[in-house]
């Protein structure tokens, strides 16, 4: 048993699942939380209100007219990648294992930076609305405009059912809200913001939540710090004297072993990122790659530092919630699972009214990230295909309506499957999101930028081998074949297929490329050139001063 | 605007610039990726490194130590890249435009 629990933990910060919450002790039922969320609700559905009423073109509705500066974008990608997994989900892990919820911390920063030095200005600088408008403009528009759509849409879609499973149960916990009352409630707020505020509401309602985060977690901490005097020192000792794993929680070892696990679930958790179609969206929202450039400071910065109070409040968790009788239910355990660890601590340090404005902070952070996953999906379907490849003359008013229709109908969708999976371990659909982005988008994008010699052939290539071999790797491996299927052993032993997927995908476009000798490969590499000027100097951009 | 592309094309400054641009994120890039993985293949292959406290007097260890540092010099070298845009790439790349536009024009 121990061991079933630990291999179900070592997938949940990148989705939410609460396990042992299927008979849920609700942790918070005061009316604290619910006034803070009801709060939150009027103001978001006041700026949909604001929003919608200046939301009239593709360009509103795709970038908010281009007009977020690069602090606000900063913020709300930050916001974007700080989802109630990754906050829960890492600090439960923390206080589960210690040091090994570092590496998902460490692993989810250390992207940023690659993704500031070798994407954001050139993506700007290239695309319109999508990433997919990038990688088109010299290649063959009708199929790499499907790929990159399908690209995106199975990243979107598999982490849109893992954070509704996961936000219905973690509701449940929090709230002891019925299931499925809780995803149909999460299903019907984020319709509404996109379809009628499309990005500009879907922005702020992120960056509201992200403030809010912030807030609240650095609150956390303070009050945390506090206790032990301001001594990192001895909150560790705390901590170390709690814990049933002793000082070995300061090391790695607690949670993987393996070492290709573990290099394979930190390219995941580095490349990944660079390949997450909401957030590659968001560098289209600023007037220019300058705030490009300055939205991915200002959100590896604010990253960094929730990251740093994610570690924090792990630890303040182990020193302070461990063992306290108000915080277990009748077996023992922490009402709620490890994934509530940072709610308990919230009691602990700040009392019922921070247990209260924590909990709703956590209904807001995923309203918030289940928004922009959904209005990145109908992204690709009316801007990828709609109006780039089946109907290529469309007018503007016919795009938005096509978007909004996209809006209701992955909705209902992900609330269907969301429904459908209830009881369901989908720890391998953000895994698989993860995998998809790490090896179909994340080789598109950056051969498609930085390679001449790339080839439509090349890249179809590439990115089909890449998304069979993650989802062959993810069905075959320990989370579908095993815990799903229930066969003994699984084919492929590992968990996290992205570093094999990755190589995959890059191998295949390169070598396809290279052979390709067809004269619409010429033409493609001799379009490199006037890409790359454009690349470099943003001249001819979509947003750019008229000349 | 074909010709625009051409003038900048030809123009050694642009290429200069690239040059100089693309020089230094790939240099902070393999700085990134380098601390990055090392971090990762010391936890994947030698934990024990990483199992040392600081000092006599501390229980923090190398390893969180490490790690910490790791985000920290990854935020730092966004500011480091942030700033030398800032400084100078955005302007050379204004006057680059605009000189290929002034020739294009006469």
């Amino acid at each position: 048993m121990p061991k079933m629990n630990i291999r179900l933990s070592a997938a949940l910060p990148l989705t939410l699942l609460a396990p042992t919450a299927t008979a849920a002790t609700p942790v918070n039922t005061s009316g604290i939380a619910i006034s803070f969320f009801l709060l939150f609700v009027c103001t978001t559905l006041g700026i949909t209100w604001w929003a919608a009423r200046r939301t009239m073109t593709t360009r509103d509705f795709y970038a908010a007219g281009g007009n977020i500066t690069g602090f606000q974008n900063g913020l709300a990608i930050a916001g974007d990648f700080m989802s109630a997994a990754s906050f829960l989900g890492v600090s439960g892990l923390i206080f589960g294992f210690g040091f090994d919820g570092l590496i998902y911390a460490v692993g989810g920063l250390a992207g940023w930076p690659m993704v500031l030095f070798l994407l954001s200005e050139r993506l700007k600088n290239l695309g319109k609305y999508t990433f997919a408008d990038a990688v088109s403009l010299r290649l063959a528009a009708t199929p790499i405009r499907c790929l990159a759509a399908s690209g995106s849409l199975v990243a979107v879609v598999l982490y849109l059912i893992g954070q509704m499973v996961g936000a219905g149960k973690l509701i449940e916990v929090l709230f002891g809200l019925n299931y499925s009352i809780a995803v149909g409630a999460v299903g019907v707020l984020m319709i509404v913001y996109v379809c009628f505020g499309g990005m500009i509401a879907t922005t702020w309602v992120q960056i509201i939540k992200a403030v809010l985060l912030l807030s609240g977690a650095t609150l956390v901490t303070f009050l945390v710090l506090q206790r032990f005097g301001f001594s990192f020192d001895a909150l560790f000792r705390a901590a170390i004297a709690e814990h049933p794993r002793q000082d070995t929680i300061m090391a790695p070892g607690g949670l993987v072993h393996d070492p290709l696990s573990i290099i394979s679930l930190a390219t995941a958790t580095m490349f990944g990122t660079a390949g997450l179609p909401h957030i590659l969206m968001r560098f289209f929202t600023v007037p220019d790659a300058r705030e490009a450039r300055r939205s991915v400071f200002f959100a590896s910065a604010f990253i960094g530092y929730f990251y740093l109070l994610t570690f924090i409040i792990g630890f303040g968790a182990i020193a302070l919630v461990t063992g306290k009788p108000d915080f277990l239910d009748a077996a023992g355990k922490l009402i709620g699972g490890d994934n509530m660890a940072a709610i308990h601590l919230a009691r602990a340090a700040g009392g019922e009214l921070l247990l209260g404005f924590m909990s709703a902070v956590c209904f807001a952070t995923i309203l918030a990230v289940v928004s922009g996953l959904t209005l990145s999906g109908a992204s690709a379907i009316s801007h990828d295909l709609y109006a780039n490849v089946f109907r290529p003359g469309a007018s503007e008013q016919e795009v938005v309506r096509v978007s909004r229709i996209s809006t209701i109908v992955l909705g209902l969708i992900s609330v269907g499957l969301a429904l459908l999976f209830e009881s369901q371990n989908v720890a391998y659909m953000v895994l698989l999101a993860f995998a998809v982005g790490a090896s179909v988008n994340f080789p598109l994008l950056f051969l498609a930028m930085y390679w001449s010699r790339l080839t439509t052939t090349g890249a179809l290539t590439g990115g089909v081998a890449g998304l069979l071999t993650a989802v062959g790797c993810i069905v075959l491996g320990p989370t579908v074949w095993v815990e799903v299927l229930g066969n003994a052993e699984p084919i492929v032993p590992y968990k996290y297929p992205a570093l094999f997927a990755m190589v995959v995908s890059f191998t295949g476009s390169i070598v396809v490329s290279l052979l390709d000798r067809s004269p619409r490969a010429a033409r493609e590499r001799a379009a490199f050139r006037h890409q790359y000027i454009r690349s470099q100097t943003g001249l001819g951009s979509e947003g750019a001063t008229p000349h | 605007m074909e010709e625009l592309y051409r003038r900048i094309d030809a123009d050694p400054e642009f290429h200069a610039l690239s040059r100089r641009r693309s020089r230094l994120s790939w240099a902070l890039t393999a700085v990134v990726a380098l601390s990055f993985y090392s971090w990762i293949f010391v936890i994947a292959f030698k934990p024990a490194w990483f199992t040392q406290t600081l000092g006599p007097e501390t229980v923090i260890t190398v390893g969180v130590a490490a790690g910490i540092g790791v985000i920290v010099l990854a935020v730092t070298l966004t500011g480091v890249y942030i700033w030398q845009a800032n400084q100078h790439f955005d302007a050379q790349n204004r006057k680059i435009v605009a000189h290929a536009k002034n020739e294009h024009q006469t």
